[in-house]
């Protein structure tokens, strides 16, 4: 039975049916319930739901702690950007941890975190980070697109026995869509080919999922068919998934807010120009941010970052700009 | 402290002492490599402080961790494969001296970096609290960590959730090659969380009975509390880093201690002699322990030297728990 909600309610709802379903799930951050009628507080009572300080190393750090006492916690960062504060315990604790115990423990635990927001919230609130967990072994990434995939992944971040970097779309949050009702999990490194096509590829995440789309729209009105591929996940990546794509269409346009340098997008490039030369009949290529910081001026904003026309621009480009007709 | 808890102290101070002594003979001799951090001058608190403790009680450990490991429970043969790369090593050759995991007998962990651990076992402490246990969790540190952001951050969220953390700060004034006056200008740990105002003790770290009863008295209290109260609390425990801040420093910063300076902060040579004086444990005594624990650390290195690296394929699918 499906029913549409938004993006944020369907995250929500993965939390509060996980935490119903396991009393090991805890949750805690920022601004987390900061009343007493908040639903999760209301269900589950303030020792599993709890606002934690300003304090991002000591927040992940005792998830990590936690994680390894059989506990699972969601911790809230708020942005992605807040990570970055506590690098040690999101990249040289967590995921490394079970590694270098020999494989003896494990770290069960999900760092949520909203990016990719623009609407002025300027250099420090808007990045599109996720490339830098990328390279990390140990550390799950992903970014879903949708509310349904929100709750599916919420929902097996949870139940992943690794530390996953849960990263949601802010301009995604208000965006209704049909979630099922009771348990929906989407599995951790599976894509989603959100329009089959036959022309070309477009791989797409987050927000940047909707602007493929739309021009997908604009390219099929000149006669060019574009599959559209959602990741989901970043790490693991489902690339089976993109090369049988580009096995037969022979062209790749891969999309990233992210900054273009050591960009989700690069990595992707790399592994298809390695393991899909033979499908491609035409170089790959990425449209990606700008090499910037996120300007401030609405204006500036918009140039730095991918959108609908430069998407359709590149995909005109691979096919050799001369559109396609019927 | 009676004559079989100062018997079982005493072995342990031993074990721990012919073990590190033999980790530098073999770091000397290049059968160990890499970054290994003694524990010489550290006995004393590792004995006296975990040999208090359940199994069920944890322990987070630091860059120097062999003590805290063997004074845990650790088994010396699997420690040393540990520290030679083994297959057979508490972590199978893939973590090292730095990264001791022994989570059978409670050593939850152990960190490279200088204060990593303290948001972790703060982590611990509010699972056992959440869990409605009783058990506590210790944390080791050495005084250069209370200068980094994740000691306020673990101190302070410790301390607003009322955790069962007992913070052990094994103070030597040194932080790797410079003395604590470089670092900071607030002498004493325990000054440093006074505002916080929960329990702390400062003890000479090389007076076991010291170490022995103020541990006790604070474990007592995180364990047996009501909840508004079980924690945190800290023990500062002056000590003397006896070698280098890793094997193979020279310590071109330190003025060589005399012989006779050393036997007066060595935690063993004195606890010897009171176990002695006290009539705890006879010299003869004493003596076959050390030979005891020396026979027990080649056992260990005999054990250590047979094994082998885990295959690459194995440790390939160590990376992410299925």
């Amino acid at each position: 039975m499906a029913r549409e909600i938004p993006y944020i309610a369907a995250v929500q709802e993965a939390i509060a049916q996980e935490m119903a379903r396991d009393e090991t799930v805890v949750f805690y951050g920022q601004d987390v319930a900061p009343s007493d009628e908040d639903p999760l507080v209301k269900r589950f009572g303030r020792e599993r739901v709890r606002v934690s300080p300003i304090s991002e190393t000591a927040e992940i750090g005792m998830a990590i702690g936690l994680a390894l006492a059989g506990y699972r916690p969601i911790v809230e960062l708020l942005m992605a950007e807040f990570m970055l504060v506590a690098m040690d315990q999101v990249v040289n604790e967590a995921p490394r941890f079970r590694y270098m115990s020999g494989g003896r423990v494990k770290v069960p635990l999900v760092l949520k975190a909203g990016y990719g927001f623009t609407a002025g919230w300027a250099g420090q609130h808007t990045g599109s980070i996720y490339s830098m967990f990328m390279g990390v072994p140990g550390l799950k990434v992903v970014t879903p697109s949708t509310p349904a995939d929100a709750k599916g992944l919420m929902a097996s971040a949870v139940r992943d026995d690794n530390p996953v970097v849960y990263l949601m779309h802010y301009l995604l949050v208000l965006e209704q869509g049909e979630v099922p009702e009771g348990e929906h999990l989407v599995p951790i490194g599976e894509a989603a080919v959100r329009r089959p096509g036959s022309d070309v590829t477009i791989v797409a995440t987050g927000w940047m999922v909707g602007r493929a789309l739309a021009a997908a729209e604009t390219l099929a009105g000149e006669g060019i068919d574009a599959e559209v591929i959602d990741p989901r996940s970043l790490q693991p990546l489902d690339l089976p998934t993109i090369l049988s794509s580009v096995q037969r269409t022979g062209r790749l346009v891969l999309v990233d807010q992210g900054t273009r340098h050591a960009s989700a997008a690069s990595v992707i490039a790399a592994e298809v120009a390695e393991h899909g030369f033979e499908s491609l009949r035409a170089p790959i290529k990425l449209v990606c941010a700008l090499d910037t910081t996120i300007p401030y001026s609405q204006p500036m904003e918009a140039h730095v970052l991918p959108d609908e026309h430069k998407i359709a621009g590149a995909v005109r480009e691979v096919l050799g700009t001369a559109p396609v007709t019927a | 402290m009676d004559a079989r808890v100062a018997e079982d102290l005493l072995a342990t101070m031993l074990r721990i002492r012919a073990f590190e002594e033999r980790v530098a003979q073999l770091h000397r001799s290049l059968q160990i490599q890499g970054l290994v951090h003694l524990s010489i001058g550290g006995e004393g608190v590792a004995a006296a402080v975990c040999r208090q403790l359940r199994v069920d009680d944890a322990v987070y450990s630091t860059h120097r961790a062999h003590g805290h490991a063997l004074a845990k429970g650790a088994c010396a043969g699997r420690v040393m494969a540990e520290l030679m790369g083994t297959r057979d090593g508490l972590c199978r050759g893939l973590g090292g001296s730095m990264h001791l995991v022994d989570a059978e007998h409670g050593l939850m962990g152990a960190t490279g970096v200088v204060g990593g651990n303290l948001p972790l076992a703060a982590g611990d402490a509010l699972a056992a609290a959440l869990s409605g246990s009783d058990r506590v969790t210790v944390a080791f540190f050495g005084d250069g960590a209370v200068q980094a952001g994740h000691f306020a951050e673990t101190v302070n969220l410790a301390s607003l959730w009322c955790l069962p953390l007992i913070l052990v700060c094994e103070n030597n004034g040194m932080a790797e090659f410079t003395p604590r006056s470089e670092h900071t200008r607030v002498e004493s740990v325990c000054e440093l969380v006074a505002p916080y105002g929960f329990e702390r003790r400062l003890v000479d770290g090389s007076d076991v009975v010291q170490v022995w009863d103020a541990f006790g008295e604070l474990l007592a209290a995180a364990r047996g509390g009501e909840h508004a109260r079980r924690g945190p609390f800290l023990l500062e425990c002056l000590v003397h880093r006896r070698r280098g801040h890793y094997e193979g420093d020279q310590q071109a910063y330190r003025d060589e201690l005399a012989e006779a300076e050393w036997a007066r902060l060595d935690p063993l040579q004195r606890f010897r002699a009171l176990a002695a004086e006290r009539g705890w444990v006879a010299p003869e005594q004493a003596e076959r322990l050390a030979e005891r624990a020396r026979e027990e650390v080649d056992e260990a290195v005999a054990g250590a030297r047979s094994g082998r690296p885990l295959p690459m394929a194995q440790a390939a699918e160590l990376v992410y728990a299925s």
